[in-house]
Parts: C-alpha cells; sequence; structure tokens
C-alpha cells in the first residue's frame, strides 16, 4: 500500500506539469491580448515598457518555467514565511495579478474561506441527506419511498443549479421574504444573532448545490446497497438470528460504502466547478466568481493560477479515492 | 420399435412449422423498453421537444428578433386566470420580452439553438471517444499511450477551462464564421472535446473483452483486414454501450451550453438559447418570473426525459436483465 501510495504521488507530478503546460499553451495561444484596453494614445515603446513590467518581454517557454518556479517554490516559502514569521522570501517576485497588482495567492486566500464554507458545507449536507435515502430505497426496493426517492433524485440530477437558484430565489426571497438573496462575505460572526444571520444566508447556496450532490450520491448508494443485499452473506447473517438492523446497517452497509466512499471522494472537485455557478447565482465573493472576473478581464497569471488550483484539487481527490479504495477494501491489492 | 415405424419418415424429416413468428433482438429491446415508462416518457418527450423546435417555425411565423416596443413586457396567457388585470394578449401566447421579442417564437428559436448544440456537440464527443476507444482497444501497441492521454484528459478541470477556451478564442472564430457560426463552432468544438473520455474508456473495454471471441478469430482466419473487423464485427456489437452514453452525452452537452449562456460566454445576446434566455431574464424574475421559469423548465424537461431515455435504453439493450 504504501508503495503503491508513492509511485502515485510520483506519477502525479508528470500528470500535473502536463495540465500546467495544456492550460499555459491554451493562453498562450489564444489572441487576447492585455494591452488591448490601454488607450490607442499611449506610444507603442511605452507599450513595450508596460508589456516587460506585466513579465511578458521573455519567450513563452521561460515564461512558463519562471511560473512553475514562483508556483510551486516562492508560493510556498511565502507560506513558511507567514506561518512562523521568518524573512526568506523578502523582496522576491511572486506571481501578480494584473487587475490589482497584488499577488495572487494573497486575494485566492482572502476569497477561499467563502468558498470552503459554502462548497464543503453543501458537500456535506448532501451526502448527509444521500445516505439514508440510498440505505432505504435500496431496503424497500420498489415501495412508494423508493419510487419517489429515485424520482426526485433523477430530478435533482436534472435540473441545472443556474435554474434551482434563480427559482429559490424568487419562492424564498421575493415570495416569501425569508432569507436573502445575497450572501453577505463581509458579515463576522461574533454572537447568537450574527449566527443566526449567517446561517439563513448560507441556507439558499448550500442547499442548490446539494441537490446535485444528494441526486448523485443517492444513486450511488441504492445502487451499491441492492448489490450486496442479495449476497449469500447476508442470508448467513440472518440465519444466524441476528437482528435486522445489525445486518443492514453493520454487514451490508460497510460493504456498501466501499464504492460510495470512493465516489464522495471523487464529487468532491466537481462541485468546486459547480460552485462557480451558485456563487454566480447568489453573488458569494468566492473563487469561482474571482475566476469569472479574472477571465472578463484578462487576467492572465490569475486565470492560470486559479485552474491549475482546480487540476491540483482533482488531482489530489482522484489519489485519495484510489487510497481509500486500496485501505477500505481488503480484495483490493494494488502492488 | 413399433412406434417408430408408424411415423412416416418424409414427415420426420421435414422441418417444423415455427409456432410463433420469429423475435428479432430489436424487438425484444424493444418489448424491454416499452415496460420502463419513464424511457417512454422520455423518449415520447424528445422527439416532441425535437418535433416543437424544427416544425414550430412553420406554424408560428413570428420572427423572434423582431422588436415590438409597443408590445414588450406583455405576460403569458395563462396569468390572466389568477390576475385579471396582467397585459395579456392571445397573439402572443408566452408573453414577450422587454423589447417586445415574442416569447414563443424565442423559445422555439432558442430551443433549436439549444439542441443542435447539444446533439452536434454529444456526436463529436461520441465519434471521438469511439476512435480512441477503439484505437486502443483493438491495437495494442496504441494502448499505453491513449489510456493515459485519456487520464490526463481526465484530470483537467473542465468547466474553467471551457471558460477560458470560450472566452479566449471568441473573436478569430467569429471573425472567421460569423458571430453566430464562430460561436457554434467553437461551443460545440469545445464541448466536444471535452466529453469524449468517459465513451472511450467504455467502448475500450468493449472491444478489449470481444476481441478474444471465436468469432473475431474466424473474421482474422480468413484474411479479414483490420479496418473491416472493427466496422463489420466489432462496432455493431458495442452500440449499445454507445448509444447509452450518447445518451449522457447529449444531457450534459445541453446543461453544459446553458451553463456556458449562463455564466455570460455563450452565444451573443441577440441569437437566443434557453440558457441566454434564463440568464438574462435573471435581474427581471421578481417582476417576469415567466421568463426564468420557461426557459428553466425547457432545459430541465428535456435533459430529464433524456436521462430517462438513457436508464431505459440502459436496461432494455442489457440482454442479462431483458426479460426479467
Amino acid at each position: 500500500m504504501l508503495t503503491f501510495t508513492i509511485r502515485r504521488l510520483l506519477l502525479s507530478i508528470p500528470t500535473l506539469l502536463f495540465i500546467a503546460l495544456v492550460i499555459f499553451m491554451l493562453m498562450e495561444l489564444a489572441p487576447g491580448d492585455p494591452m488591448a484596453q490601454v488607450p490607442l494614445t499611449v506610444p507603442p515603446e511605452v507599450k513595450e515598457k508596460m508589456r516587460e513590467a506585466l513579465g511578458l518581454g521573455q519567450p513563452s517557454h521561460i515564461r512558463f518555467f519562471k511560473w512553475l518556479y514562483q508556483f510551486f517554490i516562492i508560493e510556498p516559502m511565502v507560506f513558511w514565511d507567514w506561518m512562523w514569521g521568518t524573512t526568506y522570501t523578502e523582496g522576491v517576485q511572486r506571481v501578480i495579478s494584473w487587475q490589482t497588482r497584488s499577488p495572487v495567492m494573497d486575494i485566492v486566500i482572502q476569497r477561499m474561506p467563502q468558498t470552503l464554507w459554502v462548497v464543503a458545507m453543501a458537500y456535506i449536507v448532501g451526502v448527509l441527506i444521500a445516505l439514508p435515502i440510498g440505505i432505504y430505497s435500496a431496503y424497500r426496493q420498489y415501495s412508494v419511498f423508493d419510487q419517489t426517492g429515485t424520482f426526485v433524485s433523477m430530478i435533482g440530477f436534472s435540473i441545472p443549479p443556474f435554474f434551482t437558484g434563480p427559482l429559490l430565489i424568487v419562492l424564498f426571497s421575493v415570495q416569501l421574504g425569508w432569507l436573502p438573496s445575497i450572501y453577505d462575505t463581509t458579515h463576522v460572526v461574533t454572537d447568537w444573532a450574527s449566527f443566526k444571520v449567517q446561517f439563513m444566508q448560507m441556507i439558499m447556496p448550500v442547499m442548490v448545490l446539494a441537490l446535485q450532490t444528494t441526486a448523485q450520491i443517492s444513486r450511488y448508494m441504492r445502487a451499491s446497497m441492492l448489490e450486496n443485499l442479495n449476497q449469500d452473506y447476508v442470508r448467513t447473517a440472518r440465519a444466524k438470528g441476528l437482528s435486522e438492523a445489525v445486518v443492514v446497517m453493520v454487514h451490508v452497509l460497510r460493504n456498501s460504502m466501499i464504492p460510495v466512499v470512493t465516489v464522495i471522494a471523487l464529487g468532491v472537485p466537481a462541485i468546486f466547478g459547480g460552485a462557480i455557478i451558485t456563487e454566480n447565482v447568489f453573488k458569494v465573493n468566492g473563487i469561482g466568481q474571482l475566476l469569472l472576473t479574472a477571465l472578463f478581464a484578462n487576467d492572465i497569471p490569475m486565470v492560470l493560477t486559479l485552474t491549475f488550483i482546480f487540476a491540483i484539487l482533482i488531482v489530489l481527490f482522484n489519489l485519495i479515492a484510489d487510497i481509500l479504495y486500496g485501505v477500505l477494501d481488503p480484495r483490493i491489492r494494488y502492488d | 420399435m413399433t412406434d417408430i415405424a408408424q411415423i412416416d419418415p418424409i414427415a420426420a424429416l421435414q422441418d417444423k412449422e415455427p409456432q410463433k413468428p420469429p423475435r428479432s433482438q430489436w424487438k425484444d429491446v424493444w418489448d424491454q423498453f416499452r415496460k420502463h415508462k419513464g424511457a417512454l416518457f422520455g423518449g415520447g418527450f424528445l422527439i416532441f421537444i425535437t418535433l416543437f423546435v424544427i416544425l414550430g417555425p412553420l406554424i408560428w411565423q413570428i420572427d423572434p428578433q423582431k422588436l415590438d416596443i409597443r408590445n414588450k413586457d406583455i405576460r403569458p396567457i395563462y396569468t390572466w386566470l389568477w390576475d385579471g388585470d396582467a397585459k395579456v394578449s392571445w397573439n402572443r401566447p408566452l408573453g414577450t420580452d422587454n423589447l417586445g421579442r415574442d416569447g414563443l417564437a424565442n423559445m422555439i428559436k432558442g430551443g433549436r439553438t439549444s439542441l443542435a448544440v447539444g446533439w452536434a456537440a454529444m456526436i463529436l464527443a461520441l465519434v471521438l471517444g469511439t476512435l480512441i476507444g477503439v484505437l486502443s482497444g483493438y491495437f495494442k501497441r496504441l494502448d499505453g499511450v491513449l489510456m493515459r492521454f485519456t487520464d490526463l484528459v481526465l484530470s483537467l478541470p473542465l468547466l474553467p477551462l471551457l471558460l477560458v477556451a470560450v472566452t479566449l478564442f471568441r473573436q478569430p472564430l467569429r471573425a472567421a464564421y460569423g458571430p453566430e457560426g464562430g460561436m457554434f463552432v467553437l461551443i460545440v468544438g469545445i464541448i466536444g472535446i471535452t466529453s469524449w473520455m468517459q465513451t472511450a474508456r467504455i467502448v475500450r473495454g468493449e472491444i478489449l473483452a470481444l476481441k478474444e471471441r471465436e468469432f473475431i478469430l474466424a473474421a482474422r482466419s480468413i484474411g479479414t483486414t483490420p479496418y473491416k473487423i472493427i466496422t463489420r464485427h466489432l462496432l455493431p456489437n458495442i452500440m449499445s454501450p454507445i448509444m447509452v452514453s450518447a445518451t449522457l452525452g447529449l444531457a450534459t452537452a445541453i446543461i453544459t451550453e446553458s451553463a456556458l449562456s449562463f455564466l455570460g460566454v455563450g452565444f451573443p445576446s441577440d441569437f437566443p438559447t434557453w440558457g441566454k434566455m434564463l440568464a438574462d431574464s435573471v435581474p427581471r424574475m421578481t417582476e417576469y418570473p415567466e421568463r426564468v421559469v420557461l426557459p428553466g423548465i425547457a432545459i430541465s424537461l428535456t435533459v430529464l426525459s433524456v436521462n430517462y431515455l438513457g436508464d431505459g435504453l440502459r436496461d432494455a439493450l442489457d440482454p442479462r436483465i431483458r426479460g426479467r
């Protein structure tokens, strides 16, 4: 298991480098010019100076390696400095956003908590709702609960979040006036009253994101439970006289959770992608929204870094899923 | 012994008349498919919505782009049921928008684009996926390279990359193919080349299993070329998984196109698609909720019906489930 983990970790380095190259080349090939917004009255030599100031003066392969160096060496060192108060990186060039002229990672760190709050909360809520639904619909297959559950999860699967979002806003913010329609990121939780405000503003974005998760995970959970419920060991367990609760909740559930846990791990990066849309609907000031504004402003270092962070998430959670599968299922042996 | 002598030898040698007409594979598939109510509904709705967007403009001949500022902000006709004072008109059954463009005509036009993008992107992804899957399944030398490549593409962050690609390549393609054609090519191409991976994996697995069967060995032994083996023996046998992944692909392509339009990187604003109409109406959805709800319902119902169709097809095309 350890050798497998190490091998997979080593293998993910070329994968990440390849992804970085793809994203970088995509931006290089694209015809967008960061100088396009500069007025025509600016003389060409000044424009040339401005290009160099943005770090555009050098050929693309050098810029690629410089970006890699900054992202993988400088930024972790900055983090180290910030953690322990050392000064290794004073005056070192970091990845700078063209929009704000401040380091990209600082902005990402500022935006990250909002996204994490909403996304992580949504994922946890979604999974917590999905698991009991999946278990019970498999246990009572073809019952009314199962039929409704399957139907609702199919609907949740099919309705896109950019439709459920506005729908919920119209219903709960406009007609009923219960919940705020805009997520206030400057809100600070200090006491019960402010916690309640935070809770109220989180309900809708979390539920919109959780609906997608619930639909997917409950389908997987149901299928996995159904597969295990007909196995011989279940009959043996019942024949031993174990109570139904023990049979289902211990024997069957533990075996059925193996594939579901990997699906849950694999779904984490996807929900960050979905958060781009949800953040846009509810005006959450998170990294999805940051990516969109950076895109429209032609802020290439920011877009590059953010897309690469998404890629790291995908590779990381793929790795976690593979390792979890090996740890949980003794039948799977990688080496 | 005497029994045998009594049987007429000529009659015994004759073939028995089949009691029932022969059953073809597709008849079995249809019988199983018919049992799945959701799939029947899904298939029916998909046919209905396709006919609606294809034949719609012939029946409802109002130009969706025509501005009619005097008749702006007309509510749909059903609003009249609960609000007698609402501004409704039988000439505009689904109302008009803030520039007086007809709602029904826009729904038809938008649906046309959404479905066209969905079908085209799905077919592109399917062709790419099948090609890569067949190549890597059939030719051992290509397998390692192609599957590693598939894994790499699978770990790309697709939605951010789609956004990046659409924003960055919008201008040159518009210049080359016109504002609408360029966007169509771009969106179809980008969705197509980012969603072939699942199909490729499934096809490869099926090909790997089929390749070892006797009929392929027989075909090879009489000197059939690899191209003919693939087109005549392998592809017809993997039609069912391909069809199932086609339905999934259609659903995701429609959703992705709408999501791009919603985020403001899709088609130009005078060129309606369902996602674009939904996104444009969100700022005024408190006064005119129908402009959000109608395209949203259209997208959701189409995707729902396609998903159900896929579910039904998966059951019907799997011979192990069929007949149960």
